[in-house]
């Protein structure tokens, strides 16, 4: 789970991160009664929206008076931003933090991530702060300063001045270096963060280390002991067909093609995409119905799959363990029936009850195309498709 | 194979009175797996399925002289079930739950350096090995005994997997399922030397998926230390940036993690690399025959 940047900074203060005093609001005159309260001479105004990039695509403005604020916000609120994050049709901004803006004498990165290799949580920085950490990391990895952390012991004081030598925060900075990558690391572990980072990390006026832009996001297998972490969740910042998904149990994840994608396990729903684009064909979504699904999750899966439009047919793929082609069956047999469905349908069933499962559907009217196995399913569910947009093919040219 | 599960090893449940394990433990007992007990705390000194139940791990094992043991407790409390068998000096643990937080297993193999036991798991199907027993979720059915070592991170797609090569008429040594989570007990590299060092095995499929360097590590150890040939399928191909497919662990966070960039690590390394899930079972073939 992902959190606005207002969100984590007011987590990073409470752990004794400084960043900049400011507020979040919703309206143009709120933000110009913020700018008043906080004083200072410039302000910035960032539009919170879940996504990189935002700099870049115009929602980071300064502005050197209380009314040019007003204006900023103002124009940043209700607009759609577009970054490389948000997919052409871009995220509305609902909500834009005022700050104080600082004069950045220097900026560097601080972050942690659960490192796979080692199994522990890892402390990143580097002095090449403000910029994209993964391109620091490909061009130049000799500027990225890493310490792996016990989490016995957790991360200790040797380690970030480790660390701060290394990227050159000396002096009056030292201190502050390691209060604020303990303070980080405590944030993350005491929220089952998955990850949490600051860039930049900036050198401001009077040597004063300054968070002025930070990023967490959260292990969702244990938000049920975050409460306060849970109540952060922004749906708006969410597709509605995901929240929907994963309030049946199902995992949901919408994708550009036209094939919608019932399956059982991630596994097999990351084959059966991979099947249907060797083919030529392109996947509308990933859908795992996981283990152990009833008729009702089935048809629950069914609705949200038609919910996107481009949808024109849809292919079933179910490898039964724990699971049941009589009870998936069902499921189909249910939703064709409440939903009205008219579009072709591929299965493939195979495993526990397997003759079962057959049996429901042929015993209704419906015209199923029957798959025999993997690469028969993705080979018939391509040929569907490439027959629809045949006939739709001309029309759209009329158009264009 | 005679490393995690073989004919002489006790397996215990832990949650064994619960639903799940307790239909899983029958299902395996069926198939003739040495089910010595099981642990539900609170419960020692009753029976259930005509076998003794424990309130503790360490009891079970003075008991019964367990060595493997299958946690079916719920995820909030796997890690400590994890702790309890490492503590009572289980060989071979194998975690079945969906959803442990990251942080605790971070913990968990914390507390596993030094000791003897290895973590088959989280979010995994478990092991099988035809002909002998299992410990996990899986439909023994399909399997059958044979020379292909298995070990997959994702159980539909290993059962997809046999069901292709069943068709050729390959059986398997065992199946063991690494698991989907990002911070898992045992890597692949680990299993693939197991594998390596078995007399029953022939040759090893690996099925991998996008996230991660565990795939191109174990492609990389294989190379310098594998004499069997290597079977490598990486599922993921079509899936987006930055998204989570379905396994936590299953997320391109990085050009490496892509399902392409992994193929064409383990091709450029000479092991016989699946592209289309349809041909796992046809590779396999061509990879022993060759």
């Amino acid at each position: 789970m992902n959190i606005h940047e207002y969100q984590t900074k007011d987590l990073l203060k409470h752990y004794g991160v400084p960043v900049p005093p400011g507020r979040v609001v919703h309206s143009d005159a709120q933000a110009a009664m913020v700018a008043e309260e906080i004083g200072g001479a410039r302000w910035v105004v960032k539009a919170q929206i879940h996504s990189g990039g935002r700099g870049k695509a115009g929602g980071v403005r300064v502005g050197s008076s209380i009314e040019e604020v007003r204006v900023i916000a103002d124009e940043i609120l209700g607009s759609l931003l577009v970054t490389h994050q948000t997919g052409t049709e871009g995220r509305l901004v609902r909500r834009v933090l005022v700050e104080q803006a600082s004069t950045i004498a220097r900026e560097y990165y601080v972050g942690l991530v659960i490192d796979r290799a080692t199994r522990r949580i890892t402390l990143v920085a580097s002095a090449e702060g403000g910029v994209d950490i993964e391109e620091v990391a490909e061009k130049t990895p000799e500027l990225i300063i890493r310490e792996i952390i016990d989490p016995a012991v957790g991360l200790l004081d040797f380690q970030c001045r480790k660390v701060a030598y290394k990227v050159g925060l000396k002096g009056s900075l030292l201190p502050q270096a390691v209060k604020v990558m303990k303070g980080l690391y405590r944030c993350m572990r005491d929220n089952d963060a998955l990850m949490a980072e600051i860039n930049p990390l900036a050198v401001v006026d009077n040597d004063q280390l300054l968070a002025l832009d930070a990023k967490m996001s959260f292990d969702d297998n244990a938000l049920y002991r975050r409460p306060a972490i849970s109540e952060l969740r922004d749906f708006d910042e969410e597709d509605p067909k995901e929240v929907e998904a994963t309030g049946h149990g199902l995992n949901y994840i919408a994708l550009d093609g036209d094939v919608g994608c019932i399956v059982n396990g991630a596994g097999l729903a990351m084959a059966t995409m991979d099947a249907i684009t060797l083919h030529g064909g392109s996947p509308a979504n990933f859908l795992d119905v996981g283990g152990g699904a009833t008729p009702e999750k089935v048809a629950n899966a069914f609705h949200i799959v038609l919910q996107d439009p481009a949808v024109k047919i849809i292919l079933i793929n179910i490898f039964a363990g724990i699971n049941r082609c009589d009870w998936i069956a069902t499921g189909i047999i249910q939703a064709m029936r409440d939903q009205n469905i008219k579009m072709p349908i591929i299965i493939r069933l195979a495993g526990t009850n397997v003759e079962e499962g057959r049996a429901i559907l042929n015993d209704s009217k419906f015209p199923f195309i029957i798959a025999s196995d993997l690469n028969d399913a993705a080979a018939i569910a391509v040929a569907e498709i490439n027959k629809i947009v045949k006939k739709v093919a001309p029309l759209e040219k009329e158009h264009s | 194979m005679s490393v995690f599960l073989n004919k002489d090893s006790r397996v215990i449940f832990q949650g064994f009175t619960g639903q799940h394990a307790t239909f899983h433990a029958e299902e395996a007992m069926k198939i003739g797996t040495k089910v010595t007990g099981g642990v539900t705390p609170g419960k020692g000194g009753t029976k259930h399925l005509d076998l003794p139940v424990f309130d503790t791990v360490e009891e079970a094992v003075q008991a019964t002289g367990a060595d493997v043991s299958g946690i079916f407790a719920p995820p909030p409390f796997a890690a400590d079930a994890i702790m309890e068998a490492i503590d009572a000096g289980i060989k071979t643990i194998v975690v079945i739950a969906d959803g442990i937080p990251v942080q605790d297993m971070v913990r968990v193999e914390r507390y596993r350096l030094g000791t003897h036991s290895v973590i088959i798991g989280p979010n995994t199907p478990g092991i099988i090995t035809p002909g002998v027993g299992k410990v996990g979720i899986m439909p023994s059915h399909i399997y059958s005994p044979g020379r292909i070592g298995i070990v997959s991170r994702s159980g539909t797609l290993n059962y997809e997997a046999v069901a292709q090569m069943s068709d050729l008429g390959l059986g398997q040594s065992s199946s063991i399922g690494i698991g989907g989570d990002p911070v898992n007990g045992t890597d692949f590299a680990t299993v693939l030397k197991a594998f390596e060092d078995d007399p029953e095995t022939d040759a090893v499929l690996m099925i991998g998926e996008i996230g991660g360097p565990q795939e191109v590590d174990a492609a990389r150890w294989a190379k310098k230390n594998m004499r069997k040939p290597l079977i490598c399928y990486v599922a993921g191909l079509s899936a987006p940036l930055g998204r989570r497919m379905g396994h936590a662990g299953a997320i391109i966070s990085s050009e490496s993690d892509t399902a392409t960039a992994k193929i064409d690590t383990m091709e450029a390394l000479g092991m016989f690399v699946v592209r289309n899930p349809a041909d796992i079972g046809a590779t396999v073939l061509r990879a022993i025959k060759s």
